[in-house]
Formats: structure tokens, sequence, C-alpha cells
């Protein structure tokens, strides 16, 4: 189990510095994650928050070697990155052990990039990717993902007359994934941060592709005061809307269980962008988000042998 | 020079066959018609374990150009190929691979690009491609698409260079026709491509960089400006890659090939394989007395606009064949620059514009002569007519 102690010591590849927002979920995903790595790493990141806001040339936030291709390739440009190491490798070209992992958002894995990762996992390139969830397209200003909740405001799921924000539930990634068969795949969150140290140490140094998904919560598109970031992250695993879980050649694990599971209100309420869903006229649409939330935790249960 | 190695081979396979013999540390590739056999014989190379290529077989076009970007930046020499809509899908990574300075070698089998789908012939595929930043090397035959390609590694990777190039065949004539093919030695290949020099890879974690950062007004407009200058500069390098080849190969390579054109009064401008049947009508035409001409472009980008121009210059008119449209442009893509480039030389003979064989349209040795014809009828008569056509189309 990673100890805060021996984490602190490690320098970051992600410097201090960078332009992202205070509270940003992400920048303390990748600091945990990268933190878990041993060997010197290649960082590869799809266009978004994460790579407009440290890689603003004539400066880089990174330490480490790092590529930006476009949107929604950073799992194919990885994948070159690392066909290109093991054919060195096996030319007797280059020997030291390096490590490669891509990073994306939502709006990068779930969406347009969603074929680039199948390529590269079906292909088993040996690579860790990362997506970094904060439910939309945060970088362009808020626009609803496939990874955006039933209920929530976005700019391009406002809240109408009619419409009452978006209206389907998203997109179950991490279990898309999973369905690759590759040899590891997890899901996690920043509260939980020794689970997703532990949980990237795995991921890196296991062979083959391995993935997280990470839920990091964005102050500006959820609306919530940019300190309660962890706070928000622990919410999600405390209401059991976004679960710890983690599948290790096929087999399902919890790795967090609640004692007593909180209403999705809970969580809901702590943010601006369920406003209009916390309406009393929207009880129904409460009612049927905490159903799918039940519904999906029992599943999950079933899934890893639990009762 | 070495001894003659003939061999009878499809244009794919001769292609196949350079990419064997350049063995790439990493090739990423997608099938598409007419490119097919040639990533379908790469492959069995690799399933004999006859080159140290790690094969990337991905899911799209669009992946294989993002793949060949990060193993490039990564450290190594990279290849991959594609025809037509699998270029274009590819589109917004040719670009990035330009705009990085990644020294990808990719033949493109040219196919009309959608739509209506259409797998044969023409050259709307790479012409779209044209201001991509990638060196573009056209190939009259499948020898020409085997030299190309061999010559295309040593030109890309040139320090003085460091740009991504495209060598097209034609789709089908080229592609999947038998001809005779002379092939190098594979040791002769080797010592004249050599080894590869890597630059700022990604894979020298001792030395981090930080490849495709945001790159705003304060500063995109200097590097577009150094992309600008760094492929004109590629010219010279690729005349002496074409020289060096000479000597190992004993055949000859420059920016375009004159055929019959010092004494010519009138000539056709045309790529590809359209020049080869347009050799057979001049020889035909000489024999009849006809002072006729060819000049068939090779190094599209960067564009040899003046030698071109000069080359034309002693003409009384020249046809100038586009094989795809540039839809809304006064004439076809080849036409365009050819003549701005007269304009600019300041000698320009009369001209027209041909756009001809979109979607694999045959153009025979009669068309051909039709147009010499029409070219007589210019010179004789002063009278130009129309001066964009299409030919062969019915309307």
């Amino acid at each position: 189990m990673a100890k805060l102690k021996e984490v602190s010591k490690k320098k970051d590849i992600l410097s201090p510095g960078h332009r992202l927002c205070a509270g940003c979920g992400a920048s303390i995903a990748v600091r945990q994650i990268l933190s878990a790595c041993d060997d010197p790493v290649v960082v590869a990141s799809a266009t978004g928050c994460l790579e407009v806001a440290t890689t603003i040339y004539p400066y880089t936030s990174w330490r480490s070697s790092f590529i930006h291709n476009a949107f929604e390739n950073a799992a194919a440009t990885i994948s070159g990155v690392e066909a290109m190491y093991q054919s060195l490798k096996k030319q007797g070209k280059i020997d030291k052990e390096i490590k490669f992992i891509a990073f994306g958002g939502d709006g990068g894995t779930y969406d347009i990039g969603l074929q680039s990762l199948s390529g590269a996992l079906e292909r088993g390139h040996d690579f860790v990717y990362v997506c970094y969830d904060n439910e939309a397209y945060m970088n362009t200003g808020i626009q609803r993902s496939s990874a955006t909740p039933r209920g929530v405001w976005t700019t391009t799921s406002p809240c109408g007359e009619v419409i009452p924000g978006k209206t389907q539930y998203r997109k179950d990634l991490t279990g898309v994934v999973a369905a690759h068969k590759i040899p590891y795949v997890a899901q996690a969150s920043i509260w939980r941060w020794s689970d997703l140290i532990d949980k990237a140490h795995k991921a890196f140094y296991t062979k083959g592709p391995a993935f997280l998904n990470v839920l990091a919560p964005c102050p500006r598109g959820w609306r919530f005061p940019s300190e309660d970031t962890i706070k928000m992250s622990k919410l999600s695993v405390q209401t059991n809307f976004w679960p710890l879980y983690e599948v290790e050649n096929g087999k399902w694990k919890l790795n967090y269980k609640p004692k007593e599971r909180k209403p999705v209100t809970e969580w809901m309420k702590s943010q601006g962008r369920y406003k209009n869903a916390l309406r009393p006229e929207n009880k129904w649409l409460v009612e049927e988000i905490q159903k799918d939330v039940d519904d999906n935790w029992k599943r999950l249960l079933e899934l890893c042998g639990e009762k | 020079m070495t001894k003659k190695n003939l061999v009878a081979i499809t244009g794919n396979d001769a292609a196949a066959y350079a990419i064997k013999q350049i063995n790439p540390d990493v090739m990423a590739a997608y099938p598409i018609t007419p490119q097919t056999d040639l990533v379908q014989t790469f492959s069995e190379y690799v399933a004999d374990g006859l080159v140290n290529t790690e094969f990337v077989t991905v899911e799209s076009e669009h992946s294989a150009m993002s793949a060949c970007v990060g193993a490039a930046a990564a450290g190594g020499r990279v290849m991959t190929a594609t025809s037509a809509n699998g270029l274009a899908l590819m589109f917004e990574i040719v670009y990035i691979a330009a705009s990085n300075k990644l020294p990808i070698v990719m033949p493109v089998v040219n196919r009309a690009l959608s739509g209506p789908i259409n797998i044969h012939c023409d050259h709307s595929d790479s012409m779209a491609a044209r201001d991509a930043g990638w060196i573009q090397i056209y190939s009259e035959s499948a020898q020409e698409a085997y030299d190309n390609i061999i010559q295309a590694i040593k030109i890309a990777e040139n320090m003085k260079v460091r740009l991504p190039v495209m060598v097209m065949y034609d789709g089908f004539i080229t592609s999947h026709g038998i001809e005779v093919v002379d092939f190098l030695d594979d040791k002769v290949v080797n010592e004249f491509i050599g080894d590869y020099k890597p630059n700022h890879p990604l894979l020298d974690t001792e030395k981090p960089l930080t490849y495709g950062p945001l790159d705003l007004y304060d500063f995109y407009f200097e590097h577009k400006r150094q992309q600008a200058e760094d492929i004109k500069n590629s010219k010279p390098v690729i005349l002496d890659v074409a020289r060096e080849f000479k000597n190992i190969s004993g055949r000859e390579y420059k920016l375009f090939e004159s055929y019959k054109l010092e004494d010519a009064e009138t000539a056709i401008v045309a790529l590809s394989s359209t020049a080869g049947t347009a050799k057979a009508v001049v020889d035909e035409l000489r024999d009849e007395g006809k002072k006729v001409g060819l000049l068939k472009p090779r190094v599209f980008r960067p564009f040899p606009y003046n030698e071109l121009a000069e080359a034309l210059s002693h003409l009384k008119a020249v046809a100038i064949l586009d094989r795809s449209d540039s839809f809304g442009a006064f004439g076809g893509p080849v036409f365009t620059e050819i003549r701005s480039a007269m304009v600019e030389y300041g000698k320009m003979p009369e001209n027209i514009n041909i756009i001809y064989g979109l979607g694999g349209r045959d153009i025979n040795q009669q068309d051909l002569k039709n147009i010499y014809g029409q070219l007589g009828e210019i010179v004789e008569t002063g009278k130009v007519g129309d001066r964009i056509q299409y030919y062969g189309v019915r309307e």
C-alpha cells in the first residue's frame, strides 16, 4: 500500500506553475498516478485541459518526455511510441526500462477517442491509459459528453422550458474497457489516494494494456467552490455514484464499500450543475437517478461476488 | 553500379519490397484499395521474420498516422501507406506530422476521393494534401515507385530537411499492373539509406522534451514560417539524393523529366502513368515529323516553379493535364501552379488545362494524340478556345 511519507518524497513529473484552475481534479489525479511509477516514463496527452494548461509554448510543465498529438488519438499515439520502444529493444538498440502512459479527458476518451483507445487495447500494447473524467468538455466551456450524468446542466444540455438538462445516463466506459479483456482495469478516485496510487502502480507494472478511469471533479464545470474538490470526490464514492473497483485478469473486485450509502441527493446538492434537477417539480428525475445508481451498484456487487 | 536484378512484379509488390529493404523500425498501416496488396505483402515479410519492423496493425488510417507520429517522435524510422479516403481520414495528423518535422515516408497509391465512392485512379487524394507540408513525389511506373520510396527515406531523414515524404503512384494502373522492375541488392539499399539518426527522441528520457505544445499567436506564425523555409530547402537535397541514387542504380532522377522537349513546339505536362502513355504518343508523332514533347513533373512539393517554367518557355503551346479538379478554381492544381510559374518567369506559351481521367476514366494514346492535335491547331490559328477543358466526359 502506498505510504504518504514515501510518495511525498518523490519529485513531481508534472511540475508546479502550470495553468490548470485552482481545485482542478485532473492535476491531482495525474500527480498521484505518476508518483506510482519507479521508472522513466513517456507521457502522452489528448488535447484538453491538461494539455493546453501544461504546455503553452515556450513553456512546459512536464519533467518527463511528453507528446501531444491531437484530440482523439492519445492511445494511438502512445501505441506508436511504445511500438518504437519494443522495436528498438528487440534490435538491441535500447535496453533501459521505460513506461508509457496516456491521459485523456472524458471527451477524448468516452467520445472522440474511443476508437483509438479500443484499437490500442486490442493490439495489446504495454501501456497505461488514464481517463481523467470531469464529466463534460470542460476545456471548450462545459459541453455535454457521453460521460455527463443524467440531469446535469451543461452549455449543450441546458435546462430549458421543456428539457431539464442532460436526458441520458452516462456511458459505462470502465465496463466497455473491461469487455476488451485487457489485464488490468480500474475505477478510482483522488479522495482514496492510496487506492489510486496502488492501482496506478499495478497498471504500470502489469504487462500489456491497463486502464484507469478516475473521476476528476471540476469546480468550474460542476459549479462548486474550488476548495471542495476532494469533498466532491469523497461524496461521489460515498453515494455509490462513482464506485471504486478493479478488474484484474477478468476478476472483478470491489475496493470500497461505504458503511452506509448516502443518498445521491447529497452528491447532487453540493453542485450547481444539478440545481435544476433538484427543483420540487423534478422529484421524479431525482428518483430515477437514485434508482440508476442503486441498480448499477447492485450489478457491480454481483460482478464482484459481494452480497 | 550493380548488376541487373530484373523481376516481373506489380507496383504494390515493388513498393512492399522497397519497404522490406528499408526495414523500418515501425510500420503502422491500415489496408485500403488499391494500396491493400502492399500491406498484405509486407505482412508476409513480418510473418516470415524477414524484417525487424514492429508492424502496428491499427484500426484506422487516423490511428495509422497517429501511431506514426508517436513512433517517429520516439526516435526511429517509420513508414505507412494509404490511398484516397484513408489519406482523407488521416488528414488532421498528416499536417501534425509535418509540423513536428517527423521524417515519415508514406506511399500514396492514388485513388479518387469519395464521393461518390470509387476505387480507381485519379489524383484528388494527394492533391488535397498538397498544402500539408509534406514533400510530394510522383512516380510514373513500378520502377519509379520503388526508386522514389528508397530515395524518400534519405530525403526525409536528411538533417537539413527532416520532413515527411509522400510517394505517389497510380492506383491499379501502376499498383496492380505487372512491370519489369530492377531491384537493388539489400546491401546497396542499406548503405544508401544508412542508419537512422534520431533527433530529439522521446525515448531519450534523460533529455525530456515536450512535443506538440499549444502554440498561440505569439509563436505559431514564426513556426509556420520556418516550415515554409524547411520544405523550400529540401530541393537541393532531393537533387543530391537523386545524384547519389544514379551512382548505385544507373537511373536518373531530377525534379521533373523532360521527354523530347528541348526542340518541341508543343508539349503535354502530365503526372505519373499518363506520362508513360504520352511518351509512346510523342514517339509516334515524332515519326510523323511533328515537334512534340512531354514534361512529367516528379517533385510537386516543393514545387520547382522556376525550373518548370524555364523548361516550358520555348514552346508555342502547352496542354497541362490534371487528373483532379479544384472545384470552383481557375483550373486544376497542376495547371494553376504551372501557369502562375510561367507568368512569374515572364515567358508564357499559349496554354490549356485538360482535366481528365477522374475516377479511373481511361486515357489512351488516341486521346493524347487528340490533345497534341488541339495544340497544333492553337499554334496554327492562334485561337485557344476553352482554356479549361474536361476531356473524355459525357456532357
